[in-house]
């Protein structure tokens, strides 16, 4: 793997600021125009027309009729929605540092030059990146099945009889796996590829200050890397909060453990394709959106403070 | 897979597009770490069992793709059954009702090329846009791009839906690609990209010769940002080929499903009462949807990870 070089011609002498254009010219729009255009079609038109819905009511009797805030008063006293955050919350708490926590140990391990074939390693652990969550919840579906599945195998194999994953005590989990199985490569190599631009003078450092393999993670290694670290960690986090793939895909092999409101995404998914209350369901969304940027950024600022 | 490995510490030659140019530093530590580090048996062992967590799946797959029906019921699932069934099932896969798999195939082939090559395009002028000029308002796009990476993509589904369905677009392709046009990380990546391989002093001396800036753009710029080109196109295509959610809410008409719909519909036609097992089926299609991406990736990998090598440079 070659890490990226500036060619030698972009050497920047250090005393001069990049050279941009001099005039605050409109050139760059030229450029920038089609994609904020495109952004402003597909994301922010639907943000505003989302808050706009919210605000709103469809009744029967009366029609669509302006009700102020009362959709997120009626969110805010909405079990359903509550359970949904929490059961996230929980899979967050608990998936997210599983995950990240093997990434970063193999990370680590690729880093070190200790492993044998190291570049094997690296690419196939990345590999279920490219697998689509219907693909990879389609496999772990199966294999889960107790009759014809891996684990009905194991239990007529070992004439055992091991607990069904797609109960409702065991799905949460079983679902954290699959994502799990999904994205440990592809943080994985986050970490990797931020791991191979230290500047080895760090390492020649702690060289002459006699510092051991451990010594050098823990002072070097792991705080060099936070921006990765922090990086992963929001991404994650969003990805947690925004579960839905693996449980909608999941839903038919095990209709009594998943309901329908079995995430907050999946509960506005279900209110607004099943029940058609838009209305409800964009303000169930904001609200949804404005708890995961307010932990996204309470995140960022706690992992940056730290930062060397 | 070359093991040329560079460390950043000092300007090595270009080696951004690759690594045959120049020589190449390896980055052994040799000496700046006490000793050589020795290779670990535990160490190589202990990352084998993830490696193993990671394969199993795919190694099942790869197994019950040759399997009939009834034998993906009767035989153990990480060894073969009787009959070797893996060409007969990929034929079924083509040809089951109609052959509607490969018009499947043919859309996700469609919405690849116009949502993640135009996504790519779009992040290439934008990236290059915010690495190499001052423009009014730059400040402001870059805040509003970043600050809506963090607004869940979910949250914008319905009113998104809802804003087609009254353009008209819903239950047409274009439902799924105006969405897949606008990738942030890609423009995130491209921005980083453009401001390290492209010299202003080259842009400045085509500038000089006269050249006009849709000119320097295409003959200066472009060809310099082709392993960014490469990374992001990858991972826009990954994002596009793999995506359910958006043409799950957008798309009722199963002519126009990409593959991952379609297959989570075969998946589906078991569980309604008189609908045809075919379960074969599903796990060969899931073969035959993955191999593509992954062939990509193993082809192409010099080119993504040192693009994501670059964009790591930043954090």
């Amino acid at each position: 793997m070659t890490t990226l070089q500036p060619p030698a011609a972009a050497k920047r002498r250090p005393d001069r600021p990049p050279a941009k254009r001099d005039r605050r010219s409109w050139t760059g729009w030229g450029f920038i125009g089609p994609f904020v255009a495109v952004f402003a079609l597909v994301f922010l038109a639907p943000i505003v027309y989302s808050i706009y819905l919210s605000l709103f009511r469809d009744q029967l009797i009366g029609g669509t009729t302006f009700v102020g805030l009362d959709n997120y008063t009626q969110a805010l006293k909405d079990e359903q929605f509550w359970d949904s955050l929490a059961r996230v919350a929980l899979f967050l708490a608990v998936q997210v540092p599983i995950m990240l926590g093997i990434a970063l140990l193999i990370a680590l391990a690729l880093d070190s030059g200790r492993l044998y074939g190291k570049d094997f390693f690296r690419i196939v652990i990345f590999l279920p990146y490219a697998v689509p969550a219907v693909v990879a919840t389609l496999m772990w579906g199966f294999m889960y099945g107790t009759k014809y599945g891996l684990v009905g195998d194991i239990n007529s194999a070992f004439d055992v009889t091991l607990p069904d994953p797609l109960s409702s005590d065991l799905v949460l989990a079983s679902i954290g796996n699959i994502v799990t199985w999904e994205f440990i490569g592809y943080n994985m190599l986050i970490f990797y590829s931020a791991l191979r631009v230290i500047p080895s003078s760090l390492y020649e450092a702690a060289e002459i200050d006699g510092a051991g393999q451990f010594r050098v993670i823990s002072a070097i290694k792991l705080p060099a890397i936070r921006g990765a670290l922090v990086i992963a960690t929001i991404f994650s986090i969003i990805g947690s909060f925004q579960l839905f793939n693996e449980p909608a895909i999941l839903r038919p092999l095990a209709r009594n453990a998943i309901t329908t409101d079995f995430t907050p995404n999946f509960y506005t998914y279900s209110l607004s394709f099943n029940g058609q209350q838009h209305n409800y369901s964009a303000a169930v969304a904001i609200i949804m959106g404005l708890i995961t940027m307010v932990i996204a950024y309470v995140v960022q600022l706690r992992g940056m403070r730290k930062g060397a | 897979m070359s093991s040329s490995v560079t460390t950043a510490s000092q300007p090595a030659p270009a080696q951004n597009s690759g690594g045959s140019k120049g020589v190449p530093r390896l980055r052994t530590r040799k000496g700046h770490v006490p000793g050589r580090p020795k290779r670990s048996v535990l160490l190589t062992v202990l990352t084998g069992l993830i490696l193993l967590y990671t394969v199993v799946p795919l190694v099942w797959l790869v197994i019950s793709a040759t399997k009939t029906q009834e034998g993906l019921a009767d035989s153990s699932g990480l060894w073969f059954s009787n009959d070797f069934a893996l060409w007969d099932n990929i034929s079924q896969t083509f040809s089951y009702h109609d052959g509607i798999f490969v018009r499947w195939l043919l859309n996700t082939l469609l919405y690849v090329v116009l949502g993640a090559g135009g996504a790519t395009l779009l992040a290439i002028l934008g990236g290059y846009a915010l690495a190499k000029f001052t423009f009014p308002g730059k400040r402001a796009v870059f805040a509003v791009v970043i600050g809506a990476v963090a607004v869940p993509g979910t949250a914008l589904a319905v009113p998104t839906f809802l804003m087609f369905s009254k353009m008209g677009l819903t239950d047409t392709p274009w439902a799924v690609i105006i969405p897949s046009l606008v990738s942030p990380f890609g423009l995130y990546l491209m921005w980083v990209f453009a401001t390290e391989a492209i010299p202003n002093e080259l842009m400045e001396a085509a500038r000089i010769d006269g050249a006009g800036e849709i000119r320097t753009f295409f003959q200066v710029a472009l060809p310099l940002l082709a392993p960014g080109t490469v990374t992001v196109l990858l991972f826009t295509t990954v994002a596009t080929w793999n995506n359910y959610f958006l043409p799950l809410i957008m798309l009722k008409d199963p002519d126009w499903y990409p593959l991952t719909l379609g297959l989570d519909a075969w998946n589906n036609q078991a569980q309604t009462i008189g609908g045809d097992v075919i379960f074969n089926l599903v796990i060969t299609g899931s073969l035959l949807t993955i191999i593509p991406l992954i062939a990509a990736f193993l082809l192409l990998q010099r080119f993504w990870q040192s693009g994501l090598a670059a964009g790591s440079v930043k954090e």
